[in-house]
């Protein structure tokens, strides 16, 4: 979908022990400008696949030039993150896709109420060098499972001041938080599915609109159990991993399926499932689609039966 | 390329709108079939597109430049109801600003040259003999409101659609040649809403998909459509604001006529999302050919025959043919001689 940029490592920041945030410059023409809350996919080559993460930008959308990303060191993970931590260098090239966005603020509300669990903060970052230049209302609220967030809580402080509430141990009561809220309130929440859940059933409960509800939900492929997909059509067989995803191993196997985030949230990549039991991950089927077990969102979710028949 | 000479009769008055030979072997010829039926046309917009083509570059210009913008600023001196810019669109405005400039000076060099330091910049229009330097994000350092003082330096219309809860909102736009549409009457409706009027397209769902997909587009990735309608004489502007101008004009088509009056018009539509803003740019460029034009392409002149005698009265009523469709087709079957082109013949048959 969109265009791939080539980019040189251009420094690498520890934040914490298990955080790194990477610094990526042009290697010809300038990078692309990007809207406050846009993500890129990074590609990484990990043992003969290639693996790709999204990851938010955190700098000034207004700064030409440079990209900042933020990765945390996933060890449950398949293997991204601790590439990126352990592998790559100062200097390093890597592709990159162009940014992309999936979790622009709404301009129109009257405030904005802003919730992040941990990394979840990162998307935010860029929204509070817009926020101060276009002068809008917000508060933003970060549950910390560890403390150990260290320089990004000070930037934040320094740029919210009194509008940032911190959460060490305790989670947030959503509901209150919600509850308090001036009509014309839209909330923004970042970080683990079980907040993502949580706050959207606080804001239901309460009878916001769901247009007034946003969340940036993609954390990622996560591993799972192997299994085989079978192509209808094309009439090919491809093992697909524990590692890796189903669009991954189409992929390697030469199938091209549109996709563009990655993440189970933009509904491109939507695959007509034949036969087989879906274990679905993403947040695009609603739930009577993902009850039938006719549809699959590649990037994201995967099978529960030991064979998949895809219409490819 | 050549740009012809300013001209302020090319589109009203006494039309003296021509295009040269070149002009019309590159016009945008919509018809890919004989049938024609609404359906979700939208394609990648892969740059650059073939040498000399309308797809070449981002944004196309052509030898009616220095015309069409005379035009626009006469329109908006009449009507300057037809430059909207919201206030919440600003920060889209100026990504519009930058977009132009750079790809008309990437694309157009010979023309137009924009520079830039931090916020400082340079734009150069040579064939308006424009010189400006403004600051980047600064109102107050050009003449005019930002979208408004590109707008007017661009050939063909352009919408600036606000993206919020998974739809468009028409928030700004300069449209000075609409095919019988009013952007004053649009302003802040959605997607669904200003294509209200358009038949048979929302009970197909056609619709409903392209607003998903346009939803989509990412930075980066734009997409492009044709879109087509007749307009009796050369003229852009026929808006629902001048209907007493034209709207009888459409009563005057004779078999004698047909050739030189009626005009084939289509819309080259290209959708850019805006990298700081979000918002989509909607672009219109609107190319202009008379049927004596048209005929000289003999592929086109058959197609064209075939395309509205088939086409379904609903489409006939909503773009404005009801009166003169019947000596339109009449006069094109003569370049119709009824045998299937050889493309069409079916598959298998041994002749
Ligand atoms: C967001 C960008 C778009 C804008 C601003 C836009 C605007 C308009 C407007 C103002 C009209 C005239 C409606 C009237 O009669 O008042 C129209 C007609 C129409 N639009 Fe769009 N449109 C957009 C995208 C699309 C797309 C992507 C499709 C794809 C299928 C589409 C299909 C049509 C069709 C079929 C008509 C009827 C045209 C005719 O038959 O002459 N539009 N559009
Ligand atoms: S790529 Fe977006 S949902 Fe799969």
């Amino acid at each position: 979908m969109s265009a791939s940029l080539s980019v040189r490592v251009a420094s690498i920041e520890t934040i914490t022990p298990v955080i790194k945030q990477f610094t990526l410059a042009s290697t010809g023409t300038p990078l692309p400008p990007f809207s406050p809350g846009s993500h890129i996919v990074v590609t990484l080559p990990i043992r003969e696949r290639m693996c790709r993460n999204a990851y938010s930008l955190l700098g000034d959308p207004a700064d030409n030039g440079l990209y900042h990303i933020a990765v945390r060191r996933q060890d449950a993970s398949r293997g991204g993150s601790r590439y990126l931590h352990e592998e790559v260098k100062v200097g390093d090239r890597l592709t990159v896709s162009s940014p992309a966005n999936l979790f622009l603020p709404s301009w129109e509300a009257r405030h904005h109420l802003l919730i992040a669990g941990g990394i979840g903060m990162t998307p935010f970052m860029s929204y509070l060098h817009e926020f101060r230049r276009r002068g809008v209302s917000y508060e933003l609220h970060c549950a910390f499972r560890d403390s150990a967030t260290g320089d990004y809580r000070a930037w934040l402080e320094q740029q919210a001041g009194q509008r940032l509430y911190c959460y060490e141990s305790e989670r947030p009561d959503f509901t209150r938080l919600l509850a308090e809220k001036p009509l014309g309130t839209h909330v923004y929440v970042c970080g683990p599915d079980a907040m993502l859940q949580a706050v959207i059933a606080a804001a239901r409960d309460l009878g916001w609109g769901s247009g007034r509800v946003h969340y940036e939900a993609f954390a990622g492929p996560q591993p799972g159990r192997p299994f085989v997909a079978r192509l209808a059509r094309s009439g090919g067989e491809i093992a697909v991993e524990g590692e890796s995803s189903l669009l991954e191993a189409l992929e390697a196997y030469g199938v091209e399926v549109p996709n563009l985030c990655r993440g189970g949230v933009c509904g491109q990549c939507r695959t007509v499932v034949v036969e087989g039991q879906v274990e679905h991950r993403d947040s695009f089927l609603d739930d009577s689609e993902k009850q039938r077990h006719r549809a699959i969102m590649p990037c994201v979710s995967r099978a529960q039966s030991d064979t998949l028949i895809l219409d490819l | 390329m050549h740009l012809a000479p300013r001209d302020t009769q090319a589109f009203r008055g006494n039309f003296t709108y021509r295009n040269s030979r070149k002009a019309i072997e590159r016009f945008p010829f919509p018809f890919p079939e004989d049938d024609y039926r609404y359906s979700v046309n939208i394609e990648p917009h892969r740059l650059p597109g073939p040498k000399g083509s309308v797809y070449e570059h981002m944004l196309d210009i052509d030898e009616h430049y220095l015309s069409e913008t005379a035009e626009r600023d006469m329109v908006l001196m009449q009507d300057p109801g037809r430059c909207l810019a919201m206030p919440h669109m600003e920060p889209a405005c100026w990504d519009l600003v930058e977009f132009v400039m750079s790809c008309y000076a990437k694309d157009y060099p010979e023309h137009f040259s924009f520079e830039r330091q931090g916020d400082e910049c340079l734009w150069e229009n040579r064939p308006l003999k424009i010189q400006q330097r403004f600051r980047f994000g600064d109102p107050a350092s050009l003449p005019l409101p930002p979208m408004e003082y590109i707008g007017r330096q661009m050939q063909g219309d352009f919408a600036l659609l606000d993206q919020r809860h998974g739809d468009l909102f028409m928030d700004a736009g300069v449209i000075t040649s609409p095919a019988d549409w009013s952007l004053a009457f649009d302003a802040g409706m959605s997607f669904k809403q200003w294509h209200g009027p358009v038949p048979l397209a929302h009970e197909m769902g056609v619709f409903e998909r392209a607003l998903k997909y346009l939803c989509a587009i990412q930075a980066g990735g734009p997409v492009r459509r044709l879109n087509w309608t007749m307009t009796i004489h050369p003229r852009m502007d026929s808006s629902p604001e001048t209907y007493h101008e034209w709207g009888r004009d459409r009563t005057t088509i004779t078999p004698d006529n047909v050739g030189k009056d009626v005009f084939l018009r289509v819309e080259l539509q290209t959708l850019v999302r805006m990298p700081r803003s979000h918002a989509l740019f909607f672009g219109i460029r609107t190319y202009l050919i008379s049927l004596d034009d048209l005929v000289t392409n003999q592929v086109w002149a058959r197609r064209l025959h075939r395309v509205l005698k088939g086409l379904p009265q609903a489409l006939v009523d909503y773009k404005g043919l009801s009166r003169y469709r019947g000596t339109l087709v009449e006069w094109l079957s003569q370049y119709d001689d009824d045998v299937e082109p050889r493309e069409y013949s079916s598959i298998g048959s041994t002749t």
